[in-house]
């Protein structure tokens, strides 16, 4: 199974059928077969912020959510992430590409990744950091720790787990 | 464009006021800041979602539940958050919940922050802006006809979205004191009445 699949095989398996997004080249895959899936609503959003207002509506509704974004999006959405998801106390996935990693071509994508972790741990929020292909069979536990605790919990994924950029 | 001799309309607080029997019965999302200490001190009820903070997210709060559950949602907006988040016009417009109505309180300022102008109370029109992004019921009223669209939008089975225009100005209410997992939690319990 490729890694996609097994992303959304998890999703689907914890019951989330919420999915926003805001694309990145190296999440390309998974978005695909984000829309492609008919357990999920997907639901494109035009900055991160907005969709973490989505994913809280939705969870509000009963539907469990997830956003999947770049880690340049910490730095939109830091103000959302501490006075409305962590604030009350709203479980969010959030699915990361970690850019500006090994492999990475594009040098301005090193100014942020070497924030994203520093900030990340500044918020307090859960930290997982895939860089092997082998790392994401952690995802489903790390996804059940995340409805759990009803905390924003971030999977960083590196250019390495997703072989290239 | 200048207002002198402009006959006084209504300000948010009394749109809210006239609102209240008509929208108590729903779920509603406010807005941060004065739209929802006022609700909350005219009305304060289970089935109100208060946002404490997060400026420009009540539209979005809105349709993410709109979406994920049966009953109708009215989300309270202002014309300033509303422009801080310009970009959930165009995933309402694709997004289609018949079940949600966008309130947006026009007063052309920054009511919470000591009534600055906003670009809405200038050359900029949100209602043709959320035409423009693709709503297709978007209707612009005066203050004093926002019960009857606010009504005729609950009633009807379209997602709506209402520019009222009004004017700017507040009244004194007290801050929101109760915990934000109190509101989430209550408001929680509300939805899964209203869907049962």
């Amino acid at each position: 199974m490729s890694i996609e699949d097994k992303i959304v095989n998890d999703f689907v398996k914890n019951d989330i059928s919420f999915v926003t997004t805001v694309p990145c080249k190296q999440l390309a895959g998974v978005i695909g077969k984000i829309e492609e899936c008919e357990d999920i609503y997907h639901i494109p959003s035009n900055k991160e912020d907005e969709g973490m207002g989505l994913c809280a509506g939705a969870y509000m509704g009963g539907k469990k959510p997830a956003i999947i974004m770049q880690n340049t999006a910490i730095g939109v959405t830091i103000n959302t992430l501490v006075t409305l998801t962590q604030y009350y106390r709203l479980p969010l996935p959030m699915l990361i590409s970690y850019r500006g990693e090994l492999g990475e071509p594009v040098a301005c994508q090193v100014e942020m990744a070497v924030h994203t972790k520093a900030l990340l741990n500044q918020l307090n929020i859960p930290t997982y950091h895939f860089h092997k292909e082998e790392d994401v069979e952690e995802l489903d536990k790390i996804l059940q720790y995340t409805f759990m605790c009803n905390k924003p919990v971030a999977i960083l994924t590196d250019a390495s787990f997703w072989k290239g950029y | 464009m200048h207002h002198f001799g402009k006959v006084t309309e209504m300000i948010r607080s009394e749109i809210l006021k006239e609102l209240v029997p008509i929208i108590s019965d729903h779920l509603v999302v406010c807005n941060i800041g004065l739209p929802s200490q006022e609700l909350h001190s005219i009305d304060d009820q289970p089935s109100n979602f208060y946002m404490l903070g997060t400026m420009g997210l009540a539209s979005s709060i809105g349709l993410g539940l709109a979406l994920s559950q049966k009953e109708k949602v009215i989300s309270i907006d202002g014309d300033g958050s509303v422009l801080t988040n310009l970009g959930t016009l165009p995933t309402i417009a694709n997004n289609i919940a018949n079940n949600f109505i966008l309130l947006i309180i026009d007063n052309g300022s920054y009511g919470s922050t000591g009534d600055q102008p906003t670009y809405a109370g200038k050359k900029t029109s949100l209602s043709a802006v959320a035409k423009a992004c693709g709503c297709e019921n978007v209707i612009e009223c005066k203050a004093e006809d926002t019960v009857v669209a606010v009504r005729d939008a609950i009633e009807g089975n379209q997602m709506t979205i209402i520019v009222c225009k009004c004017d700017s100005g507040n009244v004194k209410v007290p801050v929101i004191t109760m915990d934000p997992v109190v509101i989430r939690d209550r408001f929680m319990k509300e939805v899964v009445s209203k869907n049962t």
